[in-house]
């Protein structure tokens, strides 16, 4: 398998007043591609900034982030945006719907936007949206459809353009533990097909549900490894 | 050339720059499309579900807006305008020949009417004769010498009842009485602005008279002539040239004066449907008119002090609307600015999952083009509809003249234009000041 991500010193701080808060301190690490990877800490250790960061959401301080091979770490705003677009996928804890688009029309403009012909886009959509089994809610907007509806039609989003990585962000904090059942199995079925997923949790259930996990507290990776060892 | 030459991959090199510049441009007008595609694809779904009654308030802030900017100009200038237009409707007609500077009437009147009788752009015209004169009334009953007269001085006009009725419909601005027949050699008609009960203004410098109706005799005095007349009619036309004289028959008054050259002292023409006043009076000018008067546009003719008024209206006019477009851009600004920001969290969710900025600018602005367009439109619709016909069949009562509304089509447009200017703007800024905003912060709400 090859490294999808490799991360090398990554540091990240805020300043909080005269002091300096450091987030993430010289981290390194890699990420092979295919891998469904698990960010574990407790609250405010930092995992969702260096999701950020892989992201390419934030700028780090320092080190380097190099994905499939390109060093994106120094990309200008414009380059981001369009990496963003073409490679990445993103998944977030509240959904992020548009509230005044149909769940179609919230997974399509990734893809219009990167071009598609309107047939072909919506075409995708539809596919994206019957893969994760909201083939029959395509035209309901956001307010018409549950919190676990939501989150897929957010994972339909995040996958109709065929992104490298999908970058999930406590995908399941807001779900009850039946519906975020099964927006992880929507997750397994997607890494089963070979899709890399970058996950932030705090619920050690799920992340133990995953082919890696890294534990970080205090900028640091305390534990990186399999399900059994890591958590 | 050979390979390696110098010269040869100095110009290989420079079209390799030359296409990828063209390369990079095509990509930024390919990617500026898509912007514009995506842009108005959310524009209208944000406007179609959005709250409808919000929607509402805007487009109709954004119709007043258009009408202050149009409407307000439009009556001031429209009321200088109703002056002009009843000076050429009931005095100088379209064309306006009258007496040299130092000449007291036209000399080679006959001569002059006679050219103005051969063009073909003429519908009718009216010649005058003027002269300064006082009317009195009440001197029967006076039982002093020494007793103050009711009298008024004024211009005496000789007219062909039928020419001038013809030429400016005098008769339609009689409000006592009726008009002058040919026959009427006996009578007389007043002008408003002579009767007290018409001008009510208590001045020691000017004598109006009083108690003066239809059926009153008055008694004229021009060049030392008095003669009696009985009051036929009272004119009313808030034209001071009009209502300021004394209307007689042409005849009666040329006896009086001892005019018998025929010379007059003004004449009114009216042109035929679509013909040039400017053409006739450079025709007139031409056939040599010029050397025995002054011949005038209605435009030309009208007095300088109405033209200044107009242009401080229309300057007025302008200064009111543009205080209205400042404040319409404003309120854009504000709903823009507002509705951004309250979705400033779904802006950065766009731009994080890769929609580019300018998309979601063009979104905005395209909103904004939409509330500025409709706006717009109902208000060209109430305006060329409703308020243009209505104003123009029933003017605005203004004691000096009756108020049309201009909205020259030129003019509107270009209004038109300003407003649209002003909206894209106030819609794209305060777009640009949320999207401009880091795309975490938007998203996580700092």
């Amino acid at each position: 398998m090859s490294k999808i991500i490799e991360v090398k010193n990554l540091t990240k701080s805020f300043k909080t007043g005269e002091e300096e808060l450091v987030v993430l301190n010289k981290m390194s690490f890699e990420v092979e591609e295919g891998s469904f990877f698990s960010i574990t800490g407790r609250s405010g250790s930092g995992k969702s900034t260096l999701l950020y960061q892989l992201g390419l959401l934030d700028h780090p301080n320092s080190g380097d982030i190099i994905i499939d091979g390109m060093n994106i770490t120094n990309l200008n705003h414009k380059d981001r945006t369009r990496f963003r677009l073409k490679e990445l996928g993103y998944v977030f804890q509240d959904y992020a719907l548009v509230p005044e688009l149909s769940a179609i029309e919230n997974t399509v403009i990734p893809l219009l936007m990167q071009g598609l012909d309107k047939k072909v886009a919506y075409q995708k959509a539809e596919d994206a949206l019957k893969k994760i089994g909201m083939g029959e809610r395509l035209t309901n907007l956001p307010n018409q459809l549950s919190g676990g509806e939501q989150q897929r039609v957010s994972i339909a989003r995040a996958i109709a353009h065929e992104p490298k990585i999908i970058f999930a962000d406590e995908p399941t904090a807001n779900l009850d533990s039946e519906t975020a059942d099964t927006v992880m199995k929507t997750f397994l079925e997607l890494n089963a097909n070979g899709q890399t997923i970058i996950m932030v949790t705090h619920e050690p259930e799920y992340a133990r549900l995953t082919k890696r996990i890294i534990k970080i507290d205090k900028g640091v990776i305390l534990a990186d490894g399999g399900p059994e060892s890591a958590v | 050339m050979k390979k390696g030459n110098p010269s040869f991959l100095n110009y290989f090199g420079y079209v390799i720059i030359v296409l990828n510049e063209m390369k990079n441009q095509k990509k930024k007008i390919d990617e500026f499309l898509i912007s514009l595609k995506l842009g108005f694809f959310l524009a209208i779904r944000q406007i179609r579900r959005s709250n409808k009654a919000t929607t509402a308030l805007i487009i109709f802030v954004m119709t007043l807006t258009f009408l202050n900017l149009v409407v307000v100009r439009g009556v001031l200038v429209g009321l200088i305008e109703g002056v002009s237009r009843v000076y050429r409707e009931v005095s100088t007609g379209e064309v306006f020949i009258s007496n040299l500077p130092k000449k007291s009437y036209i000399e080679n009147s006959p001569s002059v009417l006679a050219k103005v009788r051969s063009l073909p752009w003429v519908k009718s015209f009216t010649p005058r004769y003027l002269e300064s004169g006082t009317i009195e009334a009440d001197y029967k009953t006076k039982i002093n010498l020494t007793d103050g007269s009711n009298s008024a001085g004024g211009v005496i006009a000789g007219i062909d009842p039928i020419l001038e009725n013809n030429t400016t419909g005098l008769s339609s601005k009689i409000v006592e009485g009726e008009y002058l027949t040919p026959e009427d050699t006996e009578y007389i008609l007043i002008g408003s602005s002579l009767l007290k009960k018409y001008v009510p203004v208590d001045s020691a410098s000017f004598s109006f008279l009083e108690n003066v109706e239809p059926g009153t005799k008055v008694r004229i005095t021009v060049g030392g002539n008095t003669k009696e007349f009985i009051v036929k009619g009272v004119i009313q036309s808030k034209a001071d040239e009009v209502d300021f004289r004394a209307y007689i028959l042409d005849t009666t008054l040329r006896n009086m004066i001892g005019r018998t050259d025929y010379n007059v002292d003004e004449i009114a023409i009216k042109l035929k449907e679509g013909a040039s006043p400017v053409l006739v009076r450079d025709s007139l000018l031409k056939a040599g008119v010029g050397e025995n008067a002054r011949v005038q546009t209605a435009d030309d003719a009208v007095p300088k002090f109405v033209t200044d008024i107009k242009n401080t209206f229309a300057i007025l006019g302008n200064v009111v609307g543009s205080i209205g477009l400042v404040v319409a851009s404003i309120t854009i600004f504000i709903v823009i600015f507002v509705n951004a920001l309250t979705r400033k969290k779904f802006i950065g969710i766009l731009k994080g999952i890769g929609i580019s900025s300018q998309a979601i600018e063009i979104a905005y602005v395209f909103q904004s083009l939409f509330y500025a367009i409709l706006g717009i439109g109902i208000g060209l619709l109430i305006l060329y509809g409703i308020l243009v016909p209505f104003i123009a069949s029933h003017p605005i009562k203004f004691p000096f003249s009756d108020g049309i509304l201009v909205a020259e089509v030129g003019a509107t447009f270009f209004r038109v234009f300003l407003l649209s200017l002003a909206t894209l703007v106030a819609g794209y800024v305060p777009a640009r000041i949320v999207v401009k905003k880091n795309t975490l912060d938007s998203i996580l709400g700092r």
